[in-house]
């Protein structure tokens, strides 16, 4: 059996470096050409139709003054007469036609008449919810006996709503048929899996349906499937018999392509007289859309904490459903956990770091967590700087240093990766994946380049296309892990028999011979060796083609991660006004490939973590059932002046890489939320019980009013 | 941003969105349509609005150099124009309200939402979209720096970041904060590539980069 593993450190030359992306070029240069810029000639453009009501039923439908509008090609009904609207939002009927001022017209022209049904979309206060149900109860050891026993108890009821995915390149694609056989460019997370999913729901063999991303404009958890977008595009561009451009607009972007679900709880914790924990209760709820919510995973990290009590409720809204967001779970329960400890700590007199670290045994890496909260508390001169709540103002303006800590598995999914050598030396490597914008790309470029001891631009690599081999969905950090293993298994084996080949021509047997520096050679004797181009000559007339696959042996990937972030911040008391001044992210991933495109994820985390714990969040209106912000204007990201100074600090080197790979892309979001609102209870004393931190929360928890009920 | 706008503290955003606007009667005004279009909306009154439309409208524009002409009914944005008419489509539609600056281009060296314009108010004008600026194989330096300081991810927000970014440095070659925030503020990542995009800026003033 061959022995698949990573190169030594020191004889890493890709490995763990800084390359640039491949693709920042053609992006930085607007030369990419994204789904949603695919014009083919003979293109019509389509426009959905959604339903202003928050729940109806539709009672009758008519299409003819669309139908009769010239430009117009198809006007195709989605829901017709009887069907049963449960969401704002949700596709009625669907139009393609020469221009997009066309398609929007004839979307105009459609008259549906419903009959409105009642609605229910706020979900912060359960006791008015119609559906709420009871979704699980456990009990470990005797949490009432532990409460009462406990030497501090704390109690609070904290909560963060619903947010968006709001991905900038919308969800859509381009159709094109050629009589049967389907090509679409998808702005997708799922190359490889899409196929199979569209040809079920248009009643064609998945061996006919073509599924291209070269690249795409973000994804964060919600572009997985075809979606009914998707398959109605498809419908369009069959009956019109012409490519169909059909991507959402931004308004239904924001309300059906993808939310977050919200988390609500009662939480109470306990502690004995030496700061360890000894009981926790909590009664959670949320909501996400249609299907509710399943119980949040709490307490988080923390999950050996003995004597505890779980309740959750699930609330159906009258609101799309939600969908993975990027780390699915874990900032909600991040946030309810990490804040009731730290009011803990509060309530016990102790450094929340100085908390944490004694209750480390209760957490499933300790040692790791000891670790991170050394370095990031060095970084911040916590030490130093941190003092009890409310003690740090100039003026209005208070100060505040909140921690918090996160796991993540990030174990590599199942990829299969055919790499060819050349007669002539050229090597490429060809993947059923997609780059999202994590740099997929790049890393396959530079497990390739490694392998064969070859520079990066001397390699090449196909992604992005369903007819290569088939690797997963880009999801919960499972990408880098799974697309390096196949790689570097493929191009392992491919070395190898090249290697067969050039061994009699240099008195060795294969197993001495190595490849470094584009010369293969006797290792230790890089005297008796040849150049790159000459070795892959000795191969013969026909290029040698491996495929690898993950899962697969060798110890090339694992998983399972931790990180701490300190967030600093200023509060204004007068205005309410929080802002980040600074963010600090101590983080581990097992063995990285690429440090640059690694602190690009990490940093990209703590922004995104910035905008949903100061901004974030979907505002639905009680009466009309609709969203009340369905825009980029007050749908608020965080800007570039919003996010303060950000620090990173990989963990790597030995104890680290011999890990081997492990996903990055959720871990780094997880935190903020907490390590934040911390950050805040540290300035202003008390506890904003609710994300995010606008400024009237902020007002609310400083005049002792406020909370989710 | 002109110097009148950083007076009285504008944004870039609120001053585009006034400018855009305002800019309504003076593209027109300008008697930029060529041919007999420019007959058929010839203005007899000072006080009167101009009328063309609602079908489409002669007009031609610089796009990237080349001179372009076409037909757009006049409710056809900049955007949409480039996009759809002339598949030029760096500039990248994500808010098309003003908000995100994805769409940013240059119209006479000035930066623009091209969300927020109606194509003919173009009409006559040069614009430079982030392909005009450099190639793959010639990139702008600005391009290039985007490119070393990894200030892209998926990067569907960077054609928009990298010509607000090129305005920025061509009036401000080492920016103050407040310049920074003003011709920057306009813009919206959500990979979150902030981190490479302030590297581009600040280092601008040593490293070489320059704008325009
Ligand atoms: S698309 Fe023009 S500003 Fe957002
Ligand atoms: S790089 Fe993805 S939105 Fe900015």
């Amino acid at each position: 059996m061959a022995d698949y593993s990573w190169p030594e450190a020191d004889r890493r030359a890709l490995i763990g470096s800084r390359p640039a992306r491949l693709d920042g070029p053609v992006k930085s240069t607007g030369f990419a050409k994204y789904p949603s810029d695919q014009n083919p000639s003979g293109l019509l453009a389509a426009k959905i139709l959604t339903c202003p009501h928050a729940h109806a039923r539709i009672v009758g439908i008519d299409t003819s003054a669309a139908e009769a509008m010239p430009g117009v090609r198809v006007v195709h009904v989605i829901q017709g007469e009887g069907a049963e609207i449960q969401w704002a939002g949700d596709e009625v009927a669907a139009v393609a036609a020469v221009t997009e001022e066309v398609a929007r017209d004839a979307v105009r022209a459609i008259r549906v008449d419903y009959e409105v049904l009642p609605h229910f979309v706020t979900e912060e206060n359960r006791d008015g919810a119609p559906d709420a149900r009871a979704a699980g109860e456990r009990a470990e050891g005797d949490p009432d006996a532990a409460f009462a026993a406990a030497h501090r108890t704390v109690e609070r009821t904290l909560g963060m709503p619903q947010m968006a995915h709001m991905c900038l390149e919308p969800h859509g694609q381009v159709c094109s048929w050629d009589g049967d056989e389907l090509e679409v460019h998808a702005s997708t997370q799922a190359v490889s899996t899409l196929a199979g999913q569209f040809a079920t729901e248009l009643g064609v063999p998945a061996s006919q349906v073509r599924i291209r991303t070269e690249y795409m404009g973000g994804g964060f958890g919600s572009k997985f499937s075809p979606d009914r977008w998707g398959i109605v595009g498809a419908e369009l561009a069959r009956k019109a018999g012409a490519p169909v451009k059909l991507f959402l607009e931004r308004d239904q972007e924001v309300t059906v392509a993808g939310s977050r679900p919200s988390a609500f709880a009662r939480i109470r914790a306990a502690a004995d007289e030496q700061g360890r924990l000894v009981a926790w209760d909590s009664d959670s709820w949320g909501s996400g859309g249609l299907p509710g919510t399943g119980q949040t995973p709490l307490p988080y990290v923390f999950s050996r904490l003995p004597n505890r009590r779980l309740r959750h409720t699930s609330v159906p809204t009258n609101l799309a459903g939600s969908r993975a967001w990027r780390a699915p779970n874990h900032p909600q329960a991040c946030f309810l956990t990490m804040a009731v400890l730290d009011d803990l700590a509060d309530e016990l007199g102790l450094d929340p770091i100085d908390f944490l670290d004694r209750n480390l045994d209760l957490t499933g890496r300790a040692d790791t967590y000891r670790e991170q909260l050394a370095i990031a508390g060095e970084m911040a001169s916590w030490k130093e700087r941190w003092q009890p709540r409310g003690r740090t103002r100039e003026g209005a303006v208070h100060r505040g240093l909140g921690v918090s800590v996160h796991t993540w598995g990030g174990r590599g999914h199942s990829s299969n990766c055919d790499v060819t050598v050349h007669p002539d030396g050229a090597v490429e490597a060809r993947i059923g994946s997609q780059d999202i914008g994590t740099g997929t790309r790049t890393i396959v470029a530079q497990v390739l380049a490694e392998t064969f001891g070859l520079e990066l631009h001397e390699v090449r690599v196909s992604l992005g296309d369903n007819v290569y081999p088939q690797s997963g969905p880009s999801g919960g950090s499972s990408t880098v892990g799974g697309v390096t293993a196949s790689t570097r298994r493929a191009a392992q084996d491919a070395l190898r028999e090249v290697l067969v080949h050039v061994a009699p021509r240099l008195g060795a047997e294969p197993e001495q011979l190595v490849a470094g520096g584009g010369r293969v050679f006797v290792d230790g004797d890089a005297s008796r060796g040849m150049s790159w181009r000459e070795a892959a000559a000795q191969i013969g007339g026909a290029p040698i083609s491996v495929q690898g696959r993950n899962p697969g042996p060798g110890r090339l990937i694992s998983s399972g991660v931790g990180g701490v972030q300190i967030a600093e911040v200023e509060v204004d008391v007068e205005t309410g006004v929080v802002r980040v001044e600074r963010m600090i992210a101590v983080q581990d991933c097992g063995l990285v490939i690429n440090r640059r495109l690694a602190e690009s994820q990490v940093y990209g985390g703590l922004i995104m973590g910035v905008g949903y714990a100061l901004y974030e969040e979907w505002i639905p209106d009680p009466v009309s059932g609709r969203l009340l912000n369905a825009d980029m204007e007050f749908y608020k990201l965080a800007g570039l002046v919003d996010v303060g100074s950000l620090e990173v600090h990989m963990m790597t080197g030995p104890g680290y890489d011999e890990r081997g790979v492990i996903g990055l892309g959720e871990p780094p979001v997880i935190s903020p939320g907490a390590a934040i609102s911390n950050a805040v209870a540290n300035a202003i004393g008390v506890r904003v019980p609710y994300l995010p931190l606008t400024p009237d929360r902020v007002l609310d928890a400083l005049a002792g009013r406020g909370g989710p009920a | 941003m002109t110097d009148d706008a950083k007076r009285s503290g504008l944004s870039r955003r609120s001053f585009l969105c006034s400018g855009a606007a305002g800019a309504l009667s003076g593209g027109l005004a300008a008697g930029l349509l060529p041919g007999d279009a420019a007959g058929a909306a010839a203005v007899t009154d000072a006080e009167a609005p101009d009328t063309v439309g609602p079908g489409p409208v002669e007009i031609e524009l610089e796009v990237n150099g080349a001179t372009r002409r076409l037909a757009v009914e006049p409710r056809v944005t900049l955007l949409d124009g480039l996009r759809d008419r002339l598949d030029v489509t760096g500039p990248k539609r994500v808010c098309d309200r003003g908000t995100c600056g994805a769409c940013t281009v240059l119209e006479d060296g000035r930066p623009i939402y091209a969300c927020s314009r109606l194509m003919i108010e173009s009409a006559g004008r040069s614009i430079t979209t982030v392909e005009g600026l450099g190639s793959p194989d010639a990139m702008h330096d600005v391009q290039q720096a985007f490119v070393e300081n990894d200030a892209q991810q998926c990067g569907y927000c960077t054609p928009g970041f990298v010509v607000a970014t090129a305005a920025l440095l061509a009036r401000h070659p080492a920016p103050s904060e407040q310049e920074i925030e003003a011709g920057l503020g306009g813009n919206l990542c959500r990979c979150g590539t902030y981190k490479g995009i302030r590297a581009v800026v600040e280092g601008a003033g040593g490293g070489g980069v320059s704008g325009g």
